[in-house]
């Protein structure tokens, strides 16, 4: 542990009132603490540079996954293990269960939640391509009211998220639009398993008549957020998916994103797999061999 | 192979092991298990760049320094190095550094916090230096950082002339091959609790492979004579080389912090400091020109091999001579130069890990080898059977090969394991039209066990055998048990020499006030050389029992055996029987000119493995792996299958993942999350097969095999990925990044 603890502060508000509470009265003071997953490493290493927080674990209001006719939507606190077992998730938002049973390993998929890997706003997080792909909104909430965001555009720079110092991310809502698509997702770790995304990619398509009538493509690790790449979306909607429109779409998403050269891998790599696996993507698709 | 006369009861079989049950239990006691009343924590505070003077220390403010114990280089009472081969490493810096991770300043403190606080508060100020960080930048003297010429040693070995084949050889092939560098990853970090002080001297706890390293270092730094110093290992979770010499100076640091506070300290690195700061494998370079016949007999042979020792000598002179010697393999070829040097650069000092050497000079041979047979369109397998040495043969030091060795009966065994020739062909035809490429290949090599030529005889290893009051019979010896087996092979080995039960030996935990210098725990040396002490010390013990009359000579039970002890004590007191180390008659070493009987034994081997390499994601993934292996007697299948399939995982990420990314000298991904090592879901099944050939001075005919599996996974792997892809690869690490590299010519 290089942390020196009593530097640190941890609290642990009794409800949900008294946890909006500590943002509204001093707002940036204080930080959420759900999972801790992404926090405790950054304590072991003492590298956790805001210091008071408080726990949201035991917050009855952000748990469970709320299931109506038009949307499912996933308490901030469901974890991984949770969505990973949930049926209606798996059968309509497939993606989403691949990337839990993806992401860390049993003990980190019983503490993570997927409120957590949102707001930490890790461009490497392995959930929040699937959400984007799926067209998920975010619930936030704060003493002075709730509010709703697309989550396309909740992440604005480098850990960087329309995200007030006062609100609180209560809950992911997503439409339950997906019984027509064909869904792709592909994490492409350091190794099979217990490895952070060298590039992820998610995408859902609708095929008509040999053509793409809708599609949806977001990428991890790609980029200082993740990213929804709808410039190469727009490549495609309406194209048949022949040789042309694949390498149209392939020189698209290159422009699209912008990675970097970092410890774990290459900008050059990156850029290279993500548009093989755009070009996967499709081929798989077209060929219907994916659900 | 001929089989035993008698029936063995213990050797051949997998008996539980002897600290098995306090492991599972969590009974057993690791360094940072154990508390003393008033211990003090101990930290380290490391120089931040790769090469200088340093000017002035400042300390940070809001930290309570005067409630600190802090040490410097003048605070040393004795020499202020780590003594070992050449004595130039500084346990702290005094003005000049040269690496990223040298220590200047001890911290102690009872709170182990805020020790950690107050070293990040430190800051230096720093007259910077040009540093080298290359082999290439090193050996061209871009700036010299160690000696007059920053070679810390050198070899030429010289086989026949290979001077005059080059003009009649009918193919001259030459290449280059580039190996990174890899930790050890062992499970339990580095280290130390010590209690130190005038009256009685210095006594150390920790992790470690060598107690009487730390023992011959220690006596230097604080001056002391040899009685006054003791070194206890405690259990030890894993070492592969990692804890051979660091331990020296993890010991004398918090010796030293002892020494000044009065009282106990305790040092434990955490994983990133342990990642950072101790030892890895030497990244190499070597260089083939080879000269074959059309036939496909190897003429000539011309290797330069060089390793990056890092900052300091420390053991590179010795992981240098093992790389050198294993250099051209187990094929015969009557003219053969080997030059070969360490160099330093501005790294950390690389150090011992499991090959010591061999895994870096055998990849460039057996990539080599895969290419002279491409050349000459001779299929891998063919080229090597026409060149396998036999018995009564040559290696390139001249040593006459006089064990029976069976390489193609090996290769024979692993084709049929693996199903070699019928996957050649399917994966040939299945390859056209499928996306995932798939491949087979093999590496064939050797291993030699024990210490390097005269070694062993200038170690003069002794083992002791005592009996115990409850009739038992303890073992003792300085070999560390780090969990490969010393203790449980030890009891097989001397309850079957005596022919008593297993329980009935106890193996005593290694501290230098009761053991005598069995040497260190390295080199592939304890079970064969240590081993046969084992075997003759208990041999000792029970001749003088049935020397004074309490045991016959055969025929009696364990209990009859007890009993003879217990007698003996009442009557005569303590017995104890001892044995060193006799160099077997014919083993001749030349040490001036490298020439000579290089091991007593060596272990033989063919590996084949199989990959899938993905081409969307440029990832090779190992499907299967089979080890056939010639080790003499297996003592104990369970440990030995468990040390190849051990070895085979580390030299699957040796290959495919383990990646150190170097930034000025320093390595950058010093955790877990980013230095990539297999896991289970990486790793295929590992079929393990040994053939039996007893080695007549071998524990009931035991060779070493610590080391041999790490050889063999590298050049195996990019073989099958050859095969695979049609791409001949020269470099490991092959992360996905690389391989791309490879496989795509055009930009994107």
């Amino acid at each position: 542990m290089r942390a020196y603890l009593p530097d640190y502060e941890l609290r642990v508000p009794k409800d949900l009132e008294e946890a909006l509470a500590f943002l509204a009265n001093e707002p940036g003071m204080w930080k959420p603490f759900a999972g801790g997953t992404d926090l405790m490493v950054l304590l072991e290493a003492g590298k956790l540079e805001h210091t008071k927080f408080f726990s949201v674990w035991n917050l009855a209001e952000l748990r469970g996954i709320e299931v109506t006719d038009e949307s499912v939507t996933l308490g901030a606190l469901t974890t991984y293990t949770e969505v990973r077992r949930n049926s209606i998730l798996q059968e309509e938002f497939p993606m989403l269960c691949v990337a839990a049973r993806e992401t860390g390993g049993i003990a980190i998929q019983n503490r993570g939640t997927i409120g957590g890997n949102i707001v930490n706003a890790s461009p490497a997080a392995d959930s929040p391509p699937a959400l984007l792909a799926y067209d998920a909104e975010l619930e936030l909430l704060s003493s002075k009211g709730a509010r709703k965001i697309p989550y396309k555009d909740f992440h604005t720079g480098y850990k960087q998220m329309k995200l007030r110092d006062d609100e609180l991310l209560t809950g992911i809502r997503l439409p339950r639009t997906t019984k027509s698509l064909r869904h792709y997702y592909r994490k492409v770790g350091t190794r099979k398993a217990q490895a952070i995304s060298k590039v992820c990619f998610a995408g859902v398509a609708k095929i008509e008549d040999e053509s793409v009538a809708d599609v949806r493509i977001a990428l991890g690790s790609v980029a200082p957020i993740v990213l929804r790449c709808e410039k190469t979306e727009a490549v495609l909607r309406g194209k048949s998916v022949d040789e042309r429109t694949i390498s149209a779409a392939r020189a698209a998403l290159i422009n699209e994103i912008a990675p970097i050269d970092d410890i774990r891998s290459t900008a050059k790599y990156r850029l290279r797999v993500a548009a093989n696996l755009l070009e996967d993507f499709l081929k798989t698709v077209r060929d219907g061999e994916l659900n | 192979m001929s089989s035993p006369k008698t029936e063995r009861r213990f050797v051949g079989k997998s008996v539980p092991r002897k600290e098995g049950r306090d492991k599972v239990t969590g009974a057993a006691r690791y360094v940072d298990d154990i508390r003393f009343p008033e211990m003090l924590y101990g930290a380290t505070v490391r120089t931040t760049s790769p090469r200088g003077r340093i000017k002035e220390i400042i300390f940070g403010e809001n930290v309570p320094w005067d409630e600190f114990t802090i040490v410097t280089a003048k605070d040393i009472p004795g020499e202020n190095y780590v003594a070992l081969i050449l004595n130039d490493q500084p346990y702290l810096v005094e003005e000049f550094f040269n690496h990223t991770e040298e220590p200047v300043l001890l911290l102690a403190h009872e709170d182990k916090f805020l020790v950690e606080k107050a070293r990040r508060s430190i800051r230096f100020e720093i007259e910077e230096f040009s540093p080298v960080f290359t082999i290439e930048d090193s050996v061209n003297k871009r700036e010299i950082i160690w000696g007059e010429d920053n070679v810390f040693k050198s070899f030429l070995v010289d086989k026949g002339n290979v001077d005059e084949v080059w003009e009649s050889a009918d193919v001259i092939v030459e290449g280059e091959y580039l190996t990174g560098a890899q930790e050890q990853l062992y499970i339990e970090n580095n280290g130390m609790i010590a209690i130190a002080n005038h009256e009685d001297g210095v006594t150390v706890w920790g992790s470690m492979q060598c107690p009487y390293y730390v023992h011959k270092a220690l006596i230097k730094l604080f001056n002391l004579p040899e009685e006054k110093v003791r070194v206890v290992q405690t259990e030890t979770g894993g070492g592969f080389g990692g804890k051979e010499e660091y331990p020296s100076m993890i010991a004398g640091h918090a010796a030293l912090l002892s020494w000044k506070s009065g009282r106990p300290v305790k040092i434990i690195y955490d994983r990133a400091e342990d990642m950072a700061a101790t030892t890895k494998r030497h990244p190499s370079h070597t260089r083939h020109r080879t000269a074959v016949s059309r036939d496909g007999k190897l003429l000539g042979m011309e290797i330069d091999f060089t390793v990056d020792g890092g900052a300091y000598a420390t053991l590179s002179a010795v992981v240098l001579s093992r790389g050198t010697i294993h250099a051209a393999g187990p094929y015969l070829c009557p003219n053969v130069r080997i030059r070969s040097r360490a160099v330093a650069t501005n790294a950390p000092p690389h150090g011992a890990f499991r090959g010591f050497g061999a895994p870096q000079s055998i990849f460039g041979l057996e990539r080599h080898m895969d290419k002279i047979a491409k050349t000459l369109g001779l299929s891998p397998e063919e080229f090597r059977r026409r060149n396998f040495i036999q018995e009564g043969q040559t290696t390139a030091t001249q040593q006459v090969i006089h064990e029976k060795v069976d390489l193609s009966g090996l290769m024979d065994r692993a084709f049929e394991l693996s199903g070699y020739n019928e996957k050649r062909e399917k994966f040939a035809e299945q390859n056209k039209s499928s996306r995932l490429k798939k491949g087979i290949g093999f590496a064939s090599f050797m291993h030699g066990a024990g210490f390097t030529g005269s070694g062993e005889k200038y170690l003069e290893s002794v083992v002791g055998a005592e009996a115990t009051e409850q009739g038992n019979v303890r073992i003792l010896a300085a070999s560390t048990e780090i969990g490969q087996g010393t203790n449980t092979i030890f009891g097989q080995i001397a309850s079957e020499a005596l022919g008593i039960d297993y329980n009935l030996i106890e193996v005593a935990k290694p501290d230098t006030s009761n053991v005598p210098n069995s040497g260190p725990t390295v080199a592939s040396r304890t079970c064969m050389i240590v081993g046969k002490l084992v075997e003759s010390a208990a041999l000792g013990l029970k001749q003088t029992l049935v020397g004074s009359g309490f045991l016959k000579d055969s025929g009696y039970t364990s209990e009859d055996f007890s009993n003879a002890c217990r007698a003996y004590i009442e009557k005569h007191g303590a017995l104890k029987s001892f044995s060193k180390y006799q160099q077997p008659e014919g083993i001749n070493w030349d040490d001036e000119h490298y020439r000579g009987d290089a091991y007593g034994a060596y272990a033989w081997a063919v590996y084949v493995a199989e990959v899938t390499v993905d081409p969307t994601v440029y990832e090779a993934h190992v499907d299967d792996f089979v080890a056939v292996q010639e080790v003499g007697r297996v003592i104990n299948p369970v440990l030995a299958t468990g040390q190849i399939e051990g070895g085979v995982a580390q030299g699957i990420g040796y290959t495919l993942y383990e990646n150190v990314v170097w930034r000025d000298g320093r390595m950058a991904n010093n955790q877990m999350t980013n230095y990539i090592i297999p896991t289970s879901a990486d790793i295929p099944p590992i079929r393990v097969f040994f053939a039996e050939n007893p080695y007549a001075y071998g524990p009931a005919g035991a060779k070493g095999i610590g080391e041999l599996p790490m050889d063999g996974a590298a050049p195996a792997i990019l073989s099958a990925i050859e095969n695979a892809t049609g791409v001949s690869i020269n470099h490991i690490p092959l992360v996905p990044e690389s391989l791309m590299e490879e496989l795509e010519t055009e930009t994107i």
